[in-house]
Parts: C-alpha cells; sequence; structure tokens
C-alpha cells in the first residue's frame, strides 16, 4: 500500500442514452489496481463489470455514453483525455482481452499481420522488425508452431489458440495494465487452466497490473490478490481473497460463494438470474439494491440505501446488516437466496 | 502507416491451389466465367474478329441472309449485321463496365458512411429510398432525356439509378461487421476511424460488393438495351445492342437476322452475368458452399487440428 496504485477508479458512473431512456450501468464504482497486482471483479452477468472495464478505455460511443467520476492512470484522469490521447492509452498503457475468441481476429488478414498491425499502431518498426517482433510475442504465448501461425487465418485456429493469439496482440506494446474479460469463460475447462497459466507466467514477465473479469470464483481463487464484487452496477464488497472466502461479509457475497461446484460432487446450487435490465435509477435510489433477493433484508434496507463502509482494514462491504449477520452465522448460510438448479 | 495485404475478400483459403480447386467445383463460377470471357474477348477483339466496318454502307447488299459472307446478314444499309453485333456488345460492355466501376465506388462509400455514422445513414438512405420509389428505366429515361442521348450521359443516368442498390447491400454487410468483437477490439488497440473503416471493415464487405456488382453490371446492360430501343440511349448510328433491336423491329418479317442475333447476345450475356454473380456468391462465402464436398473435407480437417491443439 506504500506505492502509488496503478489505477484508481473513483466514483466512476456510466450512463448510456438508449431508446428506453437513460441505463445507468455502473454507479459510483471505486477500486484501485496496484502495480503488478491481479484484481478479480466479480458478479452475475449484467451486473456492469464489462462496461467498467471498457469505460477505462472509453470504448463507447461517446455521442450516446456519459461518464462520470475520475479514472485516473499514471498520473492522469483518463476522463479528461482528448480522443487523439486517449488513442495512444489504448492497446498501448492498457490492454483489453474480450471473452469471444471467435470473432476477436479479423477474418481477411493473418494472424502475423493482425499482431504486426498492433505493434506498429504505436512503436516505430519496420515491416521485418515488427514481424520478428510478432514472432517473439507468439513464442512468448507457448502456441505450437509459431511460424506458421503468423501466416493462418483467423478460421484455422482453436479457441484456445485464438486466445493465446488475442494474449500476443495484447501484450504487443507491453502495457501497464492488462484487462481480461472474461478470458476463458468461452473455453473448455483444459485448455482454461492452460490460459490462466501463461497469463500469471507473463504478468511475472512483464510486471504488469491485470484485471480479470470473471463470474467464476475459482478463476479468482487461482489468479487473484484481491476481489471486488460488483451487484447492478455497483461495489458491494472488496477483500484479499483469502479474507473474502473465509470471511465474505455481504449476503451477496455468500450466495456467489455457495453456488461455486464443489469438488465434493454435492449438487451445484445457482443464483436466481436477475430477471431485466438494471432497475432505473428512482427505483434503486432508496433501498439496497440487493433487498428482493435478499434473506436479511428489513425495513431500513428497503428505505435506504446503504454505502460502502470499511469493516476491517482492506475489507470493505455494503450492507446495513453486516455485523448481526456475521454474529449469527448466517452470512455462510444465505439459504434463502439460492435454488437448486 | 502499417501496411496490411488483404486477401483477396472473405475467400479464406490463402492458397492459391485450394482455390482453384474452389473454383473448379463451381459450375455456376466456371459457365459464367467462360460465357462472359468468350463474349468479351468477341468484342475487345473486334479489329480482328471480323474484316467489316460497322458504319460502312452497301446498299447493294441490302437485307442479305446470313451467309458464309454475311455470318449473320446484313440491314437495311448493307451493314454487316456480325460485326455491328460485337461494336455492339462493346458499348454494352463499356457501359456495363462504368455503371458498376462508378456505382460500385460510390455505394460502397455511402454503404460505409451509413453504417459509421446515424447522421449519414439518415441523409443517404432518404435519398436512396427517394430513388428506390421510382422505377428505374422512368428514371434513366428522364435523366437521359433531361441531360441528351450520349453515351457518357447513359453511363452518368444508369449510375444514379443503382448506386442505392450497391449502397444498401454495403450497408447491411458493414452494419454485421461492425457488430464484431475484432472492430472494438480493433478501438482498444488505439486504432482511428479511417483504419478501421478502410482495412477491416471494407475487405469484410467486399464479397457481398462483388456479387450485387455482377447483378448490376447484368441490369445496366439489360437497360441500357431497352434505353437504346426506346431511342433515349446510345445515339443511333452507334451501334449498340438496343439500337439494332431497334433496327431489325420495322424488317422482323422480312429479317429475323437483324433481331434474333442482338437478342441472342443479350441473353448469353445477361445469363452469364448471373451465373457468375450467383457462382462468386458461393465462392466468396465460405459458409453457403459448405454443402460441397470440399467444404466438408476441410473442415473435418480443421476439426482434426483442433483437436490436437
Ligand atoms: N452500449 C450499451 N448501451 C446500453 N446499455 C448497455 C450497453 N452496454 C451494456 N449495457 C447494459 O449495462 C449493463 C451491464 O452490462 P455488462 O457490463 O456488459 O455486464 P457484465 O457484468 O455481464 O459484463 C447491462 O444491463 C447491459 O444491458
Ligand atoms: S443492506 Fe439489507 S438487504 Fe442489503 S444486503 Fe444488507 S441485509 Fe441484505
Ligand atoms: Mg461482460
Amino acid at each position: 500500500m506504500s506505492q502509488a496504485p496503478l489505477l484508481e477508479i473513483k466514483h466512476l458512473t456510466t450512463k448510456f442514452s438508449t431508446e428506453q431512456g437513460i441505463v445507468k450501468a455502473v454507479d459510483g464504482v471505486s477500486l484501485h489496481i496496484d502495480p503488478e497486482e491481479t484484481v478479480g471483479i466479480v458478479g452475475e452477468s449484467g451486473c456492469g463489470k464489462s462496461v467498467t472495464a471498457e469505460s477505462i478505455l472509453r470504448l463507447f460511443d461517446e455521442k450516446t455514453t456519459e461518464y462520470g467520476g475520475q479514472i485516473l492512470f499514471e498520473g492522469r484522469d483518463l476522463l479528461q483525455l482528448s480522443e487523439e490521447e486517449m488513442r495512444k492509452v489504448r492497446g498501448n498503457r492498457i490492454s483489453i482481452i474480450f471473452q469471444d475468441p471467435m470473432s476477436s481476429l479479423n477474418p481477411v488478414y493473418t494472424i502475423g499481420d493482425q499482431i504486426m498491425e498492433a505493434i506498429r499502431l504505436h512503436q516505430r518498426a519496420s515491416r521485418r522488425q515488427a514481424r520478428e517482433k510478432a514472432l517473439e510475442l507468439l513464442r512468448l504465448t507457448g502456441i505450437s508452431d509459431p511460424e506458421r501461425r503468423l501466416r493462418s487465418y483467423p478460421h484455422e485456429l482453436s479457441g484456445g489458440m485464438r486466445q493465446r493469439v488475442m494474449i500476443a496482440l495484447a501484450l504487443s506494446c507491453e502495457p501497464r495494465l492488462l484487462i481480461a474479460d472474461e478470458p476463458t469463460t468461452a473455453l473448455d475447462v483444459t485448455i482454461q487452466a492452460q490460459i490462466l497459466e501463461l497469463m500469471n507466467e507473463l504478468k511475472e514477465k512483464l510486471r504488469m497490473g491485470i484485471m480479470l473479469i470473471t463470474h467464476d470464483l475459482s478463476v479468482v481463487a487461482q489468479m487473484c490478490s484481491r476481489v471486488i464484487v460488483m451487484y447492478l452496477g455497483e461495489v458491494v464488497e472488496e477483500a484479499e481473497v483469502t479474507t473474502l472466502f473465509d470471511r465474505p461479509l455481504h449476503p451477496y457475497t455468500s450466495g456467489l460463494l455457495k453456488s461455486v461446484p464443489q469438488l465434493d460432487g454435492r449438487r451445484k446450487q445457482k443464483l436466481y438470474e436477475i430477471s431485466g435490465a438494471v432497475p432505473a435509477m428512482h427505483e434503486v435510489e432508496a433501498c439496497c439494491r440487493f433487498a428482493p433477493r435478499c434473506p436479511f433484508a428489513t425495513e431500513l434496507c428497503r428505505s435506504k440505501a446503504p454505502s460502502l463502509e470499511e469493516a476491517e482494514p482492506g475489507h470493505r462491504v455494503r450492507c446495513w446488516h453486516y455485523k448481526d449477520i456475521q454474529a449469527n452465522g448466517g452470512g455462510s448460510d444465505g439459504s434463502g437466496l439460492l435454488v437448486t438448479a | 502507416m502499417a501496411s496490411l495485404e488483404p486477401i483477396a475478400v472473405s475467400a479464406p483459403p490463402g492458397r492459391g491451389r485450394i482455390a482453384w480447386r474452389r473454383y473448379f467445383s463451381n459450375p455456376l463460377l466456371v459457365t459464367g466465367t467462360a460465357i462472359m470471357s468468350v463474349v468479351a474477348l468477341l468484342a475487345l477483339l473486334a479489329p480482328w474478329t471480323t474484316s467489316y466496318d460497322p458504319y460502312s454502307i452497301e446498299t447493294l447488299n441490302r437485307l442479305q441472309p446470313p451467309s458464309g459472307e454475311h455470318l449473320f446478314g446484313t440491314d437495311q444499309l448493307g451493314r454487316d449485321v456480325f460485326t455491328r453485333v460485337v461494336y455492339g456488345i462493346r458499348v454494352s460492355l463499356l457501359v456495363g463496365a462504368s455503371v458498376t466501376a462508378i456505382a460500385g465506388a460510390i455505394g460502397l462509400l455511402v454503404g460505409l458512411a451509413s453504417a459509421y455514422s446515424p447522421v449519414c445513414d439518415h441523409i443517404f438512405m432518404r435519398i436512396c429510398d427517394g430513388l428506390y420509389a421510382f422505377p428505374s428505366i422512368l428514371l434513366a429515361i428522364s435523366i437521359v432525356a433531361i441531360m441528351g442521348p450520349q453515351t457518357g450521359n447513359v453511363i452518368l443516368a444508369l449510375t444514379i439509378v443503382y448506386i442505392p442498390s450497391i449502397a444498401r447491400i454495403v450497408r447491411s454487410a458493414a452494419l454485421v461487421v461492425q457488430e464484431k468483437t475484432f472492430i472494438e477490439g480493433l478501438r482498444a488497440q488505439g486504432a482511428g476511424v479511417f483504419r478501421i473503416m478502410g482495412l477491416h471493415m471494407l475487405p469484410n464487405v467486399l464479397s457481398p460488393l462483388i456479387v450485387q456488382a455482377s447483378f448490376v453490371f447484368a441490369v445496366s446492360i439489360l437497360t441500357e438495351a431497352s434505353l437504346s430501343f426506346l431511342g433515349a440511349g446510345i445515339p443511333a448510328p452507334e451501334p449498340s445492342l438496343g439500337n439494332l433491336l431497334l433496327d431489325g423491329k420495322n424488317v422482323i418479317f422480312k429479317a429475323w437476322w437483324m433481331t434474333v442475333f442482338p437478342g441472342v447476345f443479350i441473353i448469353l450475356m445477361i445469363l452469364g452475368l448471373n451465373l457468375l454473380g450467383d457462382g462468386l456468391r458461393d465462392f466468396l462465402d465460405p459458409g453457403a458452399g459448405s454443402n460441397n464436398r470440399f467444404a466438408k473435407r476441410k473442415k473435418a480437417v480443421r476439426r482434426r487440428r483442433r483437436r490436437s491443439d
């Protein structure tokens, strides 16, 4: 905690104007990532993980998107940069890997051409130098037969190989921060383990920070030092990985932990899917957003929104009753919000 | 500016041999190119394929039926019909190619711009709607009527008429490509709008563009012939296929050859271009051709490769 964080997000809000009205997909999210740290972001799909990530790079159409708060990176607020300056950050200082490896590469160009293009977007390099660098990057990702891959087209590669190529592409300018948005969700389990292993390895080599988005807590346990749990556009809990797994304070986190498949073959339990989109702001302003699904909800929860509180050093939680729940041992039960799948 | 060399549209096999085999396993494409190459060669080599002058009048030889000397016979002014047909094909191809090239280029730009910017989309697509509202022949006739019957004006009229059909195809293809993750990925890499549109969107919309262009080629030949037949196209002594039909109309019962031969060549060209278009569609879109043997084999290879990864 002594050094300055690599990335510090303060009260980020991201609002989209859509035909149905304003959608506040991210609402007052604050978090930080230290240099060389891997931070996990977890939460159900639709809770705003991807929007948070893509807001960092400002990838949304600026005409229909409104950002609020601050995103501090390398001494600058990314939200204040011009589009021109922002382009120098994207892919260069901060890279992102998307979930979908199938359509993440342009089908009409070879792998080599695409990596070389990424290199030459930010670095002065001749075609030959770029080619060598591309080859080196492919080697780094441990892909089989890198020389041939350079000349392959995306459709000739499997999902796992494409995700390796995406990693090579993302690392082409040695970014300080790598955002991985569910990088392994679309892959099968053995390939998933290999890709995660690779990311860990490359993190050591390149000494970058990683923001790992996932809805899979076992991935978090394997990769991250700290976790941030999001629910409906807000951070509801933040803690060191071990703390979070041992002593989850928020009922939602307990539920998530319960829904991790158990190795001993116990029936996997599944969380309710959130029905509909993020509720309109005025509906959720005056209550805890989790109240409709929370077994511990009280009148207080339904009339006033809790704020993010520091329960112990480095452990923040957004819940009125976390102390009572913990005292009753209810936090690790949370049975009321679960359905058997 | 990093230079990327796009391979020919989205045809995935970068390897020449595979592409050739795919070509020969596509009978539509082979027939289409064969017809069009024969017709085009005949026309382009016109000074060599015939020894007559298309304009020289020989009143003594009026309305001769086909013979060894005059393969397709002669017309009312004693001009050799074969020669006039061959030069007529030249005119048709010139008009068709010019319209396709200009309408293709403008349609491509308009389509891409419409896909990218909602404002452009509103403006361009309303104009296209307006152009669509008229029957194309009527619109072309009015434009030629205003500008005067000249080859250049016919080309201009047909270009205006056929831009919308190209622009729409490009626009809808571009909208699909735009949703692909790799476009967002490029933005995340720090690529600018022009790089994304020019280097990445464009090659991905080329295959529908090429297919549509081959149909535009066909209909513009047909429309030019219709315009000329109605007297609103290529001006008289010049031998366009429509003019030949018009000449033949008055003597259709005395000299069938004046109508039949130009007609046959119009049909041949339209047929050839349509086959070409259908063939290209299968050739350029690997998904659509997946019922053929070759595609199946390739899929099996890919599956095997994936398993070994
Ligand atoms: N471009 C957009 N315009 C409008 N709404 C969006 C947009 N992108 C995402 N959203 C909405 O924001 C919410 C959060 O989405 P997202 O961050 O993708 O969830 P996830 O946590 O699964 O990554 C969703 O309800 C989604 O519908
Ligand atoms: S504030 Fe109330 S409703 Fe919200 S999580 Fe805590 S106990 Fe549940
Ligand atoms: Mg997501």
